[in-house]
């Protein structure tokens, strides 16, 4: 069973090597989590975060700069646990988040995808397996014997999502990095991270794209200053974000195309 | 459609400290700090042997990358190293060739092994940042990473040691002493020691012990030095001062025969107060055909087991604030 649980849940950072003058007052902007005013400056990136969710759901999560939308991916992933509450994740997750990290610029393509893979609890036998599977998605061809560094960022994109999408994650965690790959390969991708989803699957993703909030989600969550602001169907929460109907500026191919594949939702 | 509840109540009893973690990914049940999380990080990192293999051999290929020979430098450097120490330091302290050579290589060997797995240990997830907060692994695979690349590199200095053994067999496989004879008197310094036989096979399992070693030093120590970044610098330094105090290019045959008393005999002692002394010692001593006293196994297993217990209790308490410090 896919599921992830979170009661109570906060992350706080302790910031070291902070100058503790400079961040007396304790700041709450807009932008950031609260810091707090004590020895050992403390980010509360994330407040009091209660959410549950199962296989099947398609959640996008939207917010300012700061908000807190990537650690909580961080904290559904299982890289942070959290300070104080509770959160217990099921299933195999895989994570792509700032695509320049966690790969190795000086290794080559292959390389890279059997280290990914190998860390996504894949064995190498089962890497070697789907190597040609994933170039063939990429579309890198030879590309992929060059080391990483020789690569656009676009082309990471590629990498990492073909590796992701190969190995049947059933949490499938994306940071809003994706946007940077061209709208062919963006159109086969989205393909085949619906099929991931509807195969028991779950996704959440961090996005200011209303563009690939709709291709991709179904519900979202709004965050602000580490706290879930509001959390519900995607027309609506996005709508609330945003302060005007998240429709109204979509293309009508892409209506068109969401509207046969959830009616439910174009027609709320 | 579903809309994801906020919170379904009765999902998990907090207190449920039990779970099911069967083989892995839900290690994320129970309470940060329990012992079930702590060992479960272990079980699951030698589960994933294969990624921390990869990385460990992935680490000395990028170091040798685009040189010729490749990791071959590994075996020359210590080859040059182990020549020159080894000619220079027996013509210094008058002490037959032969015998001292082996001495040396071996003990640069296991130095290097040692040093490295403290001084690369303290850095180990502070080197992994970007992994350790990109992807969700146990930590234990970052210092089976950095045990694993010292083990590799071990292994390319063994050919020398093969090497020396070869050229040296003759002057090894008989009784010896370390220090030639005092010209002009009785005087026969140092002990007799039994010359090269099968106790040489004792060096296996002195380098498991030690690579034990290596990984608690590492666990340990990375994570102190994740969250006080003073360390690293404070060992660099000292690991510099131990090199000097632990026999390495000099023998403790040296030290032996002082009156009881004197300063000679009182720094012989003060040089068994360090504990690199005996790991060297358990290793070296079987492969030189010393004599060994059974009290640098039993300081070793002391350390040892008393490590572990230190490692276990940071990795219970400490292993999900890693994150969060590096």
């Amino acid at each position: 069973m896919v599921s992830i649980d979170v009661q109570g849940a906060s992350v706080d950072f302790p910031i070291f090597d902070a100058k503790n003058r400079s961040l007396k007052k304790s700041v709450l902007g807009r932008a950031g989590g609260r810091i707090t005013d004590a020895k050992v400056p403390v980010v509360e990136a994330l407040r009091d975060i209660d959410l549950s969710l199962r296989s099947g759901d398609r959640v996008g999560l939207v917010g300012h700069n700061g908000a807190g939308k990537s650690t909580l991916l961080r904290l559904l992933a299982g890289i942070y646990e959290p300070t104080r509450g509770r959160a217990r994740i099921r299933g195999r997750v895989a994570p792509v988040f700032d695509l320049a990290v966690g790969m190795d610029p000086e290794i080559s393509g292959l390389e890279n995808i059997l280290i990914r893979g190998l860390f996504l609890g894949m064995t190498r036998k089962e890497m070697e397996r789907r190597v040609d599977e994933i170039a063939e998605f990429t579309e890198l061809g030879d590309y992929l014997s060059m080391p990483l560094r020789t690569y656009s960022t676009g082309m990471r994109v590629r990498l990492a999502l073909g590796v992701v999408t190969s190995i049947d994650p059933e949490i499938l965690i994306l940071d809003e990095g994706i946007g940077a790959v061209d709208a062919a390969f963006l159109e086969k991708a989205r393909d085949r991270l619906r099929d991931l989803v509807s195969r028991s699957g779950m996704l959440v993703f961090a996005s200011h794209s209303d563009e690939f909030l709709v291709e991709l989600c179904d519900t979202a969550i709004w965050m602000d200053t580490g706290e879930i602001k509001e959390q519900g169907s995607l027309r609506e929460v996005v709508s609330h974000y945003k302060g005007r109907d998240l429709f109204e500026t979509l293309s009508p191919e892409t209506l068109k195309r969401i509207g046969a594949d959830a009616p439910s939702e174009a027609r709320p | 459609m579903a809309v994801p509840a906020l919170a379904r109540p009765g999902a998990d009893d907090p207190s449920d400290d039990s779970g099911d973690d069967a083989a892995g990914p839900d290690l994320h049940g129970a309470s940060p700090r329990s012992w079930k999380r702590a060992f479960g990080d272990i079980r699951q990192a030698i589960a994933q042997r294969e990624l921390w293999g990869h990385l460990g051999w992935q680490d000395i290929k990028q170091r040798y990358r685009r040189s010729t020979i490749g990791p071959l430098w590994i075996t020359i450097s210590m080859a040059v190293t182990a020549a020159a120490m080894g000619g220079l330091y027996s013509q210094l302290f008058g002490q037959p060739i032969g015998t001292f050579m082996p001495y040396v290589t071996v003990g640069f060997m296991i130095w290097y092994f040692i040093s490295a797995c403290v001084l690369e240990g303290t850095e180990t997830f502070i080197a992994n940042e970007g992994l350790i907060r990109f992807l969700p692994a146990p930590l234990m695979i970052y210092v089976f990473r950095t045990v694993w690349r010292q083990v590799l590199f071990f292994a390319h200095n063994v050919v020398v040691y093969v090497i020396v053994l070869v050229i040296f067999f003759g002057q090894l496989d008989q009784p010896y002493r370390m220090v030639a004879k005092v010209p002009g008197t009785l005087d026969t310094p140092g002990i007799l020691h039994p010359g090269l036989s099968w106790w040489a096979l004792l060096a296996v399992p002195a380098f498991v012990l030690i690579v034990a070693n290596g990984l608690w030093v590492t666990l340990l120590f990375g994570i102190i030095a994740t969250r006080f970044r003073d360390i690293p610098p404070v060992i660099n330094s000292f690991i510099q001062l131990f090199f000097t105090m632990t026999p390495i290019i000099w023998t403790p045959d040296l030290l032996r025969g002082g009156e009881p008393g004197s300063t000679r005999a009182i720094v012989e002692q003060l040089a068994k107060l360090n504990p690199f002394y005996h790991f060297i010692e358990i290793f070296r001593a079987p492969l030189v055909g010393q004599e060994q006293s059974w009290t640098h196994w039993a300081v070793v297993g002391v350390i040892t087991v008393v490590g572990w217990a230190l490692a276990l209790i940071a990795l219970r308490n400490y292993r999900s604030r890693v994150a969060y410090w590096v």
